[in-house]
């Protein structure tokens, strides 16, 4: 590395010009002195410096970017992207159906009630976050960034606040955006405002709910592997299989030995059908699993389990990261 | 005024001791902390950091309990540590300037920051590439960059050093001396190799097995040093004569020849000796003791020559 005198000119910037050079204020030829950039020497820092809240919220921002690929390569845009685009097509396909057919008196009702559309379309959700939550958690992880962070004003759980909520937001745009575009569809066909905002609103609570739900079992399970693939492979298996094995179960023990009431309490046992049980419990949402809850107090356990899940993998990604080495 | 200073720090883990009541006042300017793999460096680092709380014991810096003002002290320090922590992904302009953002810098000047300190540093063009590609010595520099991007008063740099050929090695103690006299940051390095630090330190701070062994300013190590290392291609032993019967006190080290300096006409001397031997001379330069030989005792009467 060439040591640079003070009011020296150096090495140009890439297309700063050309033969900026190395002659002292541009003296040779004609060449303008526009063109040399000269060294003043090292300046130092004396704007603002943001605190502790500021910095994880820049945190939080640049990982939800994160999360869609914005602020990478092309390449990264295109899945989430893609499975964003897919979420939202049966929406779009259905208001616009029910706006043509409203027209013509045909239909009266979305074909699909907004609080179970999550549950339908589950496999996209359950892939965008086995794709994204490792992108945006083990990648610190695999490089091990994670010590240049904490030598900065951050605490550890600010990092892991910054992480979750990033992956939770991400997957609450992926979930509320279709609900908007149904709910819209929904005014212009003129259902019924008052009922179809009632809905909407509830199927927004619930989809912040699985939002929470899913991303913080996904997020916790991505924070214990540097590994992209297996944080993956393991997301997948927990959010896609769980429900097939829960609901293949559900069957057998509710259709088959006619018991609803296990089947309803299998239904724990899976991230989706655990809060479709709360959406039914507590927003009155016709259930979209085999069973849903086992009555009043069985609709409290969900709603109970389900904080405890929420609440529980966040304490766990805290745990994680205070044991993360330095 | 002192920019570090500990009082009986100690830190104890399950198996072993990593800080054994180290007492020392750290002043600005560059401070090498030197000790063996293991000797406590690393954990007195993250201790100052306020990332590991010592088991007893208080610490100072920059006028913070690293304790209890975690966050506010750590806006006002740079990071470097040993291993590798760069992504493969991004370039180096993009992850300095999250860095910068990290710190607290509003983007606008992060941006700003990054593209000077990257300079500083010595990345040009490449800073736009992924890091992934990068030689260990670029990725020495961006993780430098990282640590100097918000303007620190103080920068704590691990092993800097490490895995760099010897160009690489003289470029980056370059680099780090400037920080601290170009730049007004003061510098905390550590190495396990004393002879590197003494050459860019104005102090030196020795543990081992996590107490202090020594601490004190590089010029009480390394002064009173009245000697010339000269190195020739061959005829060794000739030259070794023909000085000797010049009255000069020479004493072989290896390759190299040690001449006891009588006086600036000694330089003359040798050159002559050499050039009528027909040999080359490879070196002639003035030879410091090396704080290493404090402690091997190889010159035990170093601090009073």
């Amino acid at each position: 590395m060439p040591e640079q005198p003070d009011h020296e000119p150096v090495q140009p910037e890439p297309g700063a010009g050309p033969a900026a050079g190395s002659a002292p204020d541009g003296a040779t030829g004609s060449a303008a002195p526009s063109g040399v950039i000269h060294d003043i020497g090292y300046r130092g820092y004396n704007g603002p410096r943001l605190g502790r809240g500021a910095i994880a919220r820049a945190l939080f921002v640049h990982n939800l970017r994160g999360m869609y690929g914005l602020g990478r390569s092309g390449r990264s845009k295109v899945l989430p992207f893609g499975l964003f685009a897919v979420m939202c097509m049966p929406a779009l396909i259905m208001a616009a159906i029910a706006v043509v057919l409203a027209q013509q008196g045909l239909m009266s009702q979305l074909p699909v009630p907004y609080s179970r559309y999550a549950v339908i379309l589950q496999a996209v959700t359950a892939i965008f976050l086995a794709a994204q939550a490792p992108q945006v958690v083990s990648l610190d992880l695999r490089y091990k960034t994670i010590p240049l962070y904490l030598s900065r004003p951050l605490e550890r759980v600010d990092y892991a606040v910054a992480k979750a909520g990033a992956v939770a937001t991400g997957v609450f745009i992926l979930l509320a955006t279709p609900l908007v575009v149904l709910y819209v569809g929904a005014l212009i066909a003129e259902f019924p405002v008052g009922e179809h905002t009632a809905d909407f609103v509830l199927a927004l609570l619930g989809a912040a709910l699985f939002a929470l739900v899913l991303s913080g079992v996904s997020v916790l399970i991505a924070s214990l592997t540097p590994r992209r693939g297996f944080g993956i492979a393991a997301i997948v298996t927990v959010l896609a299989l769980s429900t097939a094995v829960v609901s293949a179960l559900q069957g057998i023990v509710g259709h088959a030995e006619g018991n609803m009431t296990a089947a309803g309490w299998i239904g724990l046992f899976s991230p989706f059908t655990l809060v479709d049980g709360v959406q039914v419990w507590a927003f009155g949402a016709s259930s979209s699993a085999a069973a849903g809850p086992p009555g009043n107090g069985g609709g409290a356990v969900f709603a109970l389990v389900t904080l405890a899940v929420i609440a529980g993998s966040f304490a766990l990604l805290v745990r994680r990261y205070e044991k993360v080495a330095t | 005024m002192p920019v570090i200073t500990t009082q009986e720090l100690t830190k104890r883990y399950a198996q072993v001791t990593a800080l054994d009541r180290l007492t020392v006042q750290i002043g600005s300017g560059v401070v090498g902390l030197v000790g063996a793999n293991g000797a406590g460096k690393s954990t007195l680092i993250k201790i100052l950091m306020g990332l590991v709380e010592p088991t007893a014991g208080r610490c100072d810096v920059l006028g913070f309990d690293p304790a209890t003002d975690g966050p506010r002290l750590r806006s006002q320090i740079g990071y470097m540590p040993e291993h590798d922590c760069l992504p493969a992904d991004i370039s180096a302009t993009e992850f300095v300037v999250h860095m910068a953002r990290m710190s607290g810098i509003p983007a606008n000047a992060a941006r700003e920051r990054t593209a000077d300190t990257l300079r500083h540093v010595g990345l040009y063009e490449e800073r736009y590439r992924p890091i992934g590609g990068y030689s260990t010595g670029m990725r020495q520099r961006v993780k430098l960059a990282q640590a100097l991007v918000h303007d620190p008063e103080l920068v704590f740099l691990d092993e800097p050093t490490n895995g760099l050929d010897p160009s690489g090695r003289d470029e980056m103690l370059m680099l780090i001396r400037r920080i601290n006299v170009e730049f007004g940051i003061s510098v905390l390095v550590t190495s396990h190799l004393l002879g590197e630090l003494e050459r860019i330190a104005d102090h030196v701070v020795i543990i081992d097995g996590g107490s202090l062994l020594r601490s004190s300013s590089t010029s009480e190590f390394t002064q009173a040093s009245q000697q010339l290392a000269v190195e020739v291609t061959s005829g060794t032993g000739a030259v070794t004569e023909v000085l000797t019967a010049a009255g000069l006190d020479v004493s072989v080290d290896g390759r190299i020849l040690v001449v006891e300096l009588a006086g600036d006409e000694t330089y003359d001397v040798v050159r002559d000796a050499v050039a009528k031997l027909g040999h080359g001379l490879v070196r002639l330069e003035p030879r410091r003791h090396r704080i290493a030989e404090v402690f091997e005792g190889g010159v035990a009467g170093a601090g009073t020559t």
